[in-house]
């Protein structure tokens, strides 16, 4: 059963849902990448329950006059005004007033919401029964739904990712620095424009099939995780492309294949998932990679101690280290280091010796900021530069009486 | 308006929307000027699952289990928040939005899946709350408030929002001086030996505590724009704490009571049959006071200074 709705055999319309949520994903994957890099990604927060008075207004306009109100496209219309009305008193406040972005965030999204559900109750009241359709915004439904609507959702979706694809290049340049945009003739209040409008346009189509609620996570979650992989603009670009289409197709997918899997939490959750296995997995930046890096240095510096507590002849205590020289065959079970052992300690003291030099030695400032307390001498400065050293500490004295 | 129609039916959702609106409004203050307005619109996402997930474990929706559902699940996600942050060295907007969409997916999920076809629980529920359905049953008028038998068979809501917005002004009153310092200027306090990351946390554990205990009677909504809107409205008439605080209590119960008022009796003035949703209606009207106070108010620019 999941392995058809995979493949797309469960029927034109899920087959068109799941097409639509697949492009949809990754138009929200790619415009969300932009509005984590510009550090806004909360905005879309805001973008999304400003929808809610839309629908509601749309809704009753259509009943008003004399069609009706659960027509898809007036519906989307309608709450793409009101998002973008939103929007523009977000940054309204922000700019003319002194209250900061995330409290002009919170204030448009829950008054524009609680309007919305005012909006609803109103409708609930002059058209009991009529308006049941308008709570699948809050949540989104695919269940149901009409050929048009799956049409419009894909075909909305396509047209956002194209829209995204054209416009790649100038909002990659002001995420990724916008004095630099700036000076190069990027109108940058105009590209954060678009890529708010983008935020929105996702946030409409995704409307029906996510729900107003959830549909913030499509355009958060993604780039979070290809932020894990990569350190790239336009590869992150694509890694968060690819995890949205992904996610989405799955998550469409798997609610088709079976009841009660609402659609947009699935998404959402098998977003996470991506997520989770990143943060875990992710080399370089992820946990297990940063454990790993901590385990080895933690070696590191044990080993070096210990080869200098052998070559000064002190008694070694600390059971981590001895497990580590034995295990190298440095030393053996009681402490005594083993021929090897004494050699490689006899190097270590030596090395120590000779940072003291050079860390003592303005001439040699550059390699000394280098120090620190692990790094072998031989990779900082060259063989000439050694055995100058060398010479200063000279060879070994005898002890005076 | 008399008594004996008042008092059964509009005195107590009234009285719950004050205290509700209080009671996340006065924490609202000292998130707002730490930037951290947002965790009220985060902690009430992340309530829904820590709800399902009491009404699995428990088998009914009664207050207790599911406050503390709703207060576990809150923690979760603070703790969540912060790990995510740490670990993967997000930024916080990012982690927040993350955290609280997953969990409200999760939650949502888990309800579907669960049989709560004998209970009422559901997300619209979660969202709008239930204000005008508090009513006090046992009422015949102004005097029953004198009369035991009646208090006895006051909404249980009424109560514990009380409670808790007698615990949140304790909790301001007594912890007044370090979260002043620490909002403002969080390394003098370090200087002073304040421990600053549990002062912050402690304001976030009782701000949860005030979303769930209102959530319970007023739903989501209200909740978090009464976290923000007054503070926010308040911050714009003012530069000193004190009176920005006492601005906001004033816009906090200016919304509950106009809100209230406007939901049951607005519709009938403009000649409709049905009251309007008035968790809704009171967010709306905070709504307004935030933006009369954005255009008008005297301290509204980034300077400071009050506008010439």
């Amino acid at each position: 059963m999941i392995w058809d709705a995979l493949t797309l055999q469960l029927g034109y319309n899920a087959t068109l849902v799941t097409i639509g949520a697949c492009f949809l994903g990754v138009a929200a994957g790619v415009t969300g990448t932009f509005l984590y890099l510009r550090k806004r990604a909360l905005v879309s927060d805001a973008i999304s329950h400003a929808t809610l008075p839309g629908v509601g207004l749309a809704f009753m306009a259509m009943v008003a006059l004399g069609g009706d109100g659960r027509n898809l496209p007036g519906l989307l219309f309608g709450s793409a005004v009101s998002a973008g009305l939103g929007l523009l008193c977000v940054n309204w406040l922000t700019r003319r007033t002194r209250l900061a972005e995330d409290a002009a965030i919170g204030a448009v999204l829950s008054v524009f919401f609680g309007f919305g559900i005012v909006l609803l109750t109103v409708i609930q009241n002059m058209s009991a029964g009529r308006a049941a359709g308008l709570e699948g915004f809050l949540l989104g439904s695919t269940a149901g739904m009409l050929w048009n609507d799956a049409m419009v959702i894909a075909g909305g979706g396509v047209l956002t990712l194209v829209l995204v694809m054209i416009l790649r290049r100038p909002m990659s340049h002001v995420a990724f620095d916008p004095e630099f945009a700036a000076s190069s003739g990027v109108n940058v209040a105009r590209i954060d424009l678009a890529i708010m409008g983008l935020a929105m346009a996702v946030t409409v189509v995704g409307l029906k099939i996510v729900g107003l609620i959830l549909i913030v996570a499509m355009l958060i979650i993604p780039p979070v995780t290809a932020r894990f992989w990569t350190n790239r603009t336009d590869l992150m670009v694509l890694i968060s492309g690819t995890c949205g289409g992904i996610a989405a197709w799955v998550g469409a997918a798997l609610s088709a294949s079976a009841p009660s899997l609402p659609t947009g939490p699935i998404i959402v959750l098998v977003s996470f998932a991506m997520f989770a296995v990143s943060l875990f997995l992710a080399p370089n930046r992820g946990v297990l990679a940063a454990i790993l890096r901590h385990r080895r240095f933690q070696r590191r510096v044990h080993l070096r101690q210990g080869l200098l507590a052998l070559a000064q002849g002190q008694p070694i205590y600390e059971a981590f280290t001895l497990r580590l020289l034995k295990r190298a065959g440095l030393a053996l079970s009681d402490g005594v280091a083993t021929e090897a052992g004494k050699a490689r300690a006899a190097k270590a003291l030596r090395d120590e010796k000779r940072w003291e030099l050079v860390r003592a030695d303005p001439l040699f400032e550059s390699a000394a900021a280098l120090y620190d307390g692990l790094r072998e001498i031989e990779t900082v400065l060259t063989g000439d530069q050694i055995d100058e050293i060398d010479n200063r500490i000279g060879g070994p004295k005898g002890v005076m009486s | 308006m008399s008594g004996v129609e008042f008092v059964p039916l509009s005195l107590t959702p009234l009285l719950i929307g004050v205290f509700s609106a209080v009671a996340c409004a006065l924490p609202g203050n000292f998130l707002l000027l730490r930037r951290q307005a947002l965790i009220g619109d985060a902690i009430s996402h992340v309530v829904l699952p820590g709800i399902v997930v009491a009404f699995l474990v428990t088998g009914v929706v009664t207050a207790w289990p599911t406050m503390i559902g709703a207060a576990l699940a809150s923690l979760v996600a603070v703790v969540m928040i912060e790990a995510v942050r740490r670990l993967g060295r997000i930024e916080p907007g990012a982690a927040m939005g993350l955290t609280f969409t997953a969990m409200f997916a999760g939650g949502v999920l888990l309800l579907e899946q669960s049989d709560t076809s004998g209970v009422h629980l559901d997300v619209e529920h979660a969202l709008y709350g239930n204000l005008e359905a508090l009513i006090w049953l046992d009422a015949v008028g102004w005097e029953s408030l004198l009369d035991p038998v009646a208090l006895a068979g006051l909404p249980d809501e009424l109560l514990r929002i009380a409670l808790t917005l007698v615990a949140v002004g304790v909790f301001l009153w007594v912890c007044w001086r370090p979260l002043k310092l620490s909002t403002f200027d969080e390394a003098f306090a370090q200087t002073l030996g304040m421990r600053t990351s549990w002062i912050g946390l402690a304001l976030v554990v009782v701000a949860a505590i005030a979303a769930v205990a209102a959530f319970d009677a007023v739903g989501s909504i209200i909740v978090i724009a009464m976290f923000i809107c007054p503070p926010a409205a308040a911050r714009l008439m003012t530069n000193r704490l004190e009176i920005q605080i006492t601005w906001s209590v004033v816009f906090a119960v200016l919304s509950a009571v106009l809100g209230y008022i406007l939901a049951g009796y607005g519709p009938l003035w403009l000649g409709l049959d049905n009251a309007v949703s008035a968790a809704g209606m009171i967010a709306t009207v905070s709504g307004l006071i935030l933006a009369a106070c954005a255009l008008w108010a005297p301290c509204r620019m980034r300077s400071g200074a009050p506008a010439q």
